[in-house]
């Protein structure tokens, strides 16, 4: 889609920027100490700190990438949702207090409590920063996707704007800044979310058969004539003929009106009937400045042609075309009761020059948008294979324990001044957190029938649905949303720049610094791991945000949590268990996505039956074996202990 | 830092309760988790003011993760030890330059 950059778009979101930027600098001004620089000194509110929490929660992934996989696939999107605040319950009732208890600034901090290891203070170190860079590419990748419906700027740039204004809010500020700018942001999202329902509920829901063409019903016979319905039919050539054992499934016409490229038509079955239907599809040829959309070059000139928004609805109970307002149970039995236009796509090879990628139209039953299982990656629940419902347990598994076991969210429990107030912190966290996500589902869904879709990034979704409804909102959403990128950005390089300061290099390698020196040095990491930040977020583009956050939650569960746990409440751990766990967890479950069938298709661009993993999300298996790592090691060495001990007495 | 130290009876009643309320919700979080791998279908059959399993199941973990929390909230006791350690905390505010 080519976006028309809106002037009061462009004021409103500068600024909210400036004003994010302002704020810190402002607040930041005097955080010298580490203890101000990386806890805020232990004094922030407990109930400011609960909406912070929901601020450095409620990512790029949650606010783009939930509602983007739900307006395109339906409610599997809710499932990141649901698994998402149950992590909280973990948080909650497992986690709060000892956290608070134990450390000081870090998460390596509390897992050293006891043992005082360079090991542990290492490994934790090491697990905080890949977990931390893991979350930070989602982060990066949503903050392009804004940028280009914004302002009309390429992907890359939105990756290093937000590179390098989250840099300069790390440097010049820390945690008493960056828990305020969460605290705004998270309420402004959390609000502003409300209205977009509201306003989304007031508008009812339309029916839309006119933004794209159908032709039929049709016999096979009159698809085989040179013209069809009066069009002239370009001859298939290529990966447009049909092969072996597969029928033809595109048509494509000469276009009527002398424009560029070609029509292209998808060929529907008719339940129950032999006729077919020839529904309008959109294709797009190559990429960047030399892509073409439905044969023509991409661009609003003559002799151009562009990608048309989507996501509408083709039927409504009683043959209705327009609900009038909606109350928030009506909406979901309403769509549950008509039909809507989901898009799938294919791919054909071209013999010379690059590959096609057609969209076509897929009509699905509303019941069928509500219930789980028709996202590919959730369809496998819905089939014969053990692999792919164990994926799905696997990362249910994943989001409930990844939670209590990211870095950023574990260091905010050190910004309150005892277990009490991180506990009360928690539930005011749950408490928002839990009704931005019932949002989720009205917002996904809204924008799965609001006409104003991006075919090729999802993670549009709920500003486009903004925007369908008022300009203006779009300009808040977006600005909103990148304040919620560069928010959660922040308190991930907070964390990683935290644990190379004050774990690895006082803790592992013994330097002694000032904590003036150590804040210097904090700084430094924040500008290096920045700069990671903005190469990964450029280089995985084509990703769900959502998606990809399931994997950062693989890691930092498998990591962190089972060493976390396993400290809190068995008494035989030992220092060399808890490194032992850690490492296992954080190897195991990087390796086991990187020689995944989704890393393999989506990132190398290799065959994914070559995948060497049997299935995408390691934490069913990772997790348990950080656990069984943990109490093996910490078993063999208090025997080995015992023995010596007994040996010298 | 007091890991060595025996815990308080109050810090002792607070990890119980929030275990227990913790198996609780894991119950309900794995009966969802395993309807929606084992028995998919059963999320579509309507069971709530015209809604389905999936809906009304998901919207339910939500509400009762937000209720779950509110009554740990209400029934943890303060330990004694965290007045302490919050008194010599606010009596030597350690790196202040």
């Amino acid at each position: 889609m080519i976006y028309d950059p809106a002037p009061l778009a462009i004021f409103i979101f500068l600024g909210f920027v400036f004003g994010t930027v302002g704020l810190s600098f402002y607040l930041g001004r005097k955080a010298k100490s580490s203890e101000g620089y990386f806890a805020a000194h232990g004094q922030i509110p407990w109930a400011v700190n609960g909406v912070a929490f929901a601020g450095d929660y409620l990512s790029a992934a949650s606010f783009l990438g939930i509602c983007g996989m739900i307006a395109a696939y339906g409610y599997d999107g809710f499932l990141y949702s649901i698994g998402f605040l149950a992590g909280w319950i973990v948080a909650l009732f497992v986690i709060a207090e000892p956290m608070k208890r134990l450390g000081k600034f870090t998460f390596a901090d509390a897992l050293d409590a006891k043992f005082n290891s360079r090991g542990i203070k290492g490994a934790a170190g090491i697990s905080t920063l890949v977990v931390s860079i893991f979350y930070l590419i989602p982060q990066m990748v949503g903050a392009g996707s804004l940028i280009q419906p914004l302002l009309g700027l390429p992907h890359w740039v939105g990756v290093v704007t937000v590179g390098v204004v989250v840099i300069m809010i790390v440097v010049t500020a820390g945690m008493v800044s960056t828990t305020w700018v969460q605290f705004l942001k998270g309420s402004l999202l959390v609000i502003f979310s409300t209205v977009l329902v509201v306003m989304l509920l007031q508008k009812g829901l339309t029916t839309d058969t006119s933004s794209f063409e159908t032709i039929g019903p049709l016999s096979e016979q009159d698809l085989k004539q040179s013209t069809i319905a009066g069009r002239k039919v370009i001859p298939p050539t290529g990966g447009w003929l049909s092969t072996e054992g597969k029928t033809q499934e595109f048509i494509r016409f000469v276009p009527e009106d002398g424009r560029a490229g070609y029509d292209v038509f998808h060929i529907d079955d008719i339940p129950g009937s032999d006729e077919k239907l020839l529904r309008q599809a959109q294709s797009v040829t190559g990429s960047g400045a030399s892509k073409l959309i439905d044969g023509a070059p991409n661009g609003r000139e003559s002799g151009e042609r562009e990608l048309q928004p989507i996501g509408h609805l083709s039927k409504l109970p009683g043959g209705k075309t327009s609900t009038g307002p909606l109350g928030p149970i009506s909406f979901f039995t309403t769509i549950g009761d008509s039909e809507v236009i989901l898009w799938g796509s294919t791919t054909i090879t071209n013999p010379e020059g690059p590959k096609t990628t057609i969209y076509y139209q897929k009509p699905t039953s509303g019941e069928r948008v509500l219930r789980p299982g028709e996202h590919p990656k959730f369809a496998g629940i819905r089939g014969e294979s053990f692999g792919d419902k164990l994926n799905f347990l696997s990362l249910m598994l994943a989001l409930f324990c990844g939670t209590a076991s990211l870095p950023h969210i574990l260091i905010r429990y050190y910004t309150v001044k005892d277990g009490s107030a991180a506990r009360k912190s928690t539930i005011v966290g749950i408490a928002t957190i839990g009704f931005f996500y019932v949002l989720t589902l009205y917002l996904g869904l809204g924008a799965m029938t609001s006409g104003a879709l991006d075919l090729t990034d999802t993670n549009m979704s709920a500003p486009l649905l903004a925007n369908s409804i008022r300009p203006w909102l779009f300009a808040v959403i977006s600005a909103i949303a990148f304040t919620t990128v560069l928010g959660t950005v922040s308190g991930l390089i907070l964390a990683s720049s935290g644990a190379v300061a004050h774990d690895l290099l006082i803790g592992v390698m013994g330097i002694k610094l000032s904590g003036e020196t150590q804040v210097k040095v904090a700084k430094l990491a924040a500008i290096i791991v920045g700069g990671i930040a903005i190469i990964l977020g450029v280089l995985f583009k084509e990703l769900n945000v959502g998606y990809l956050v399931g994997w950062a939650f693989s890691v930092a569960a498998s990591a962190n949590l089972p060493a976390l746990v396993m400290l809190l409440f068995w008494k035989k751990t030992t220092k060399e268990g808890i490194i032992a766990s850690v490492l296992v967890g954080m190897i195991s479950s990087l390796g086991w996505i990187l020689l995944s069938r989704d890393t393999f298709k989506s990132v190398y661009g290799l065959d994914p039956d070559n995948a060497i993993a049997p299935f995408s999300q390691p934490g069913i298996i990772t997790i348990p074996l950080a656990f069984i790592t943990l109490i093996v090691v910490s078993l063999y060495y208090r025997s080995r202990d015992m023995g010596a001990q007994e040996a010298s007495a | 830092m007091n890991t060595s130290e025996s815990p308080s009876p109050q810090r002792r009643f607070n990890t119980r309760l929030g275990l227990f309320l913790f198996l609780v919700y894991l119950a309900l979080y794995s009966g969802f988790v395993l309807i929606n791998a084992f028995a998919a279908d059963k999320m579509e059959i309507i069971v709530l003011v015209g809604l389905n399993l999936a809906i009304v199941y998901g919207f339910g973990l939500i509400a009762f993760a937000l209720v779950l929390a509110l009554i740990y909230g209400m029934l943890c006791q303060k330990d004694p030890a965290e007045d302490i350690a919050t008194e010599e905390a606010a009596a030597a505010p350690g790196d202040s330059k």
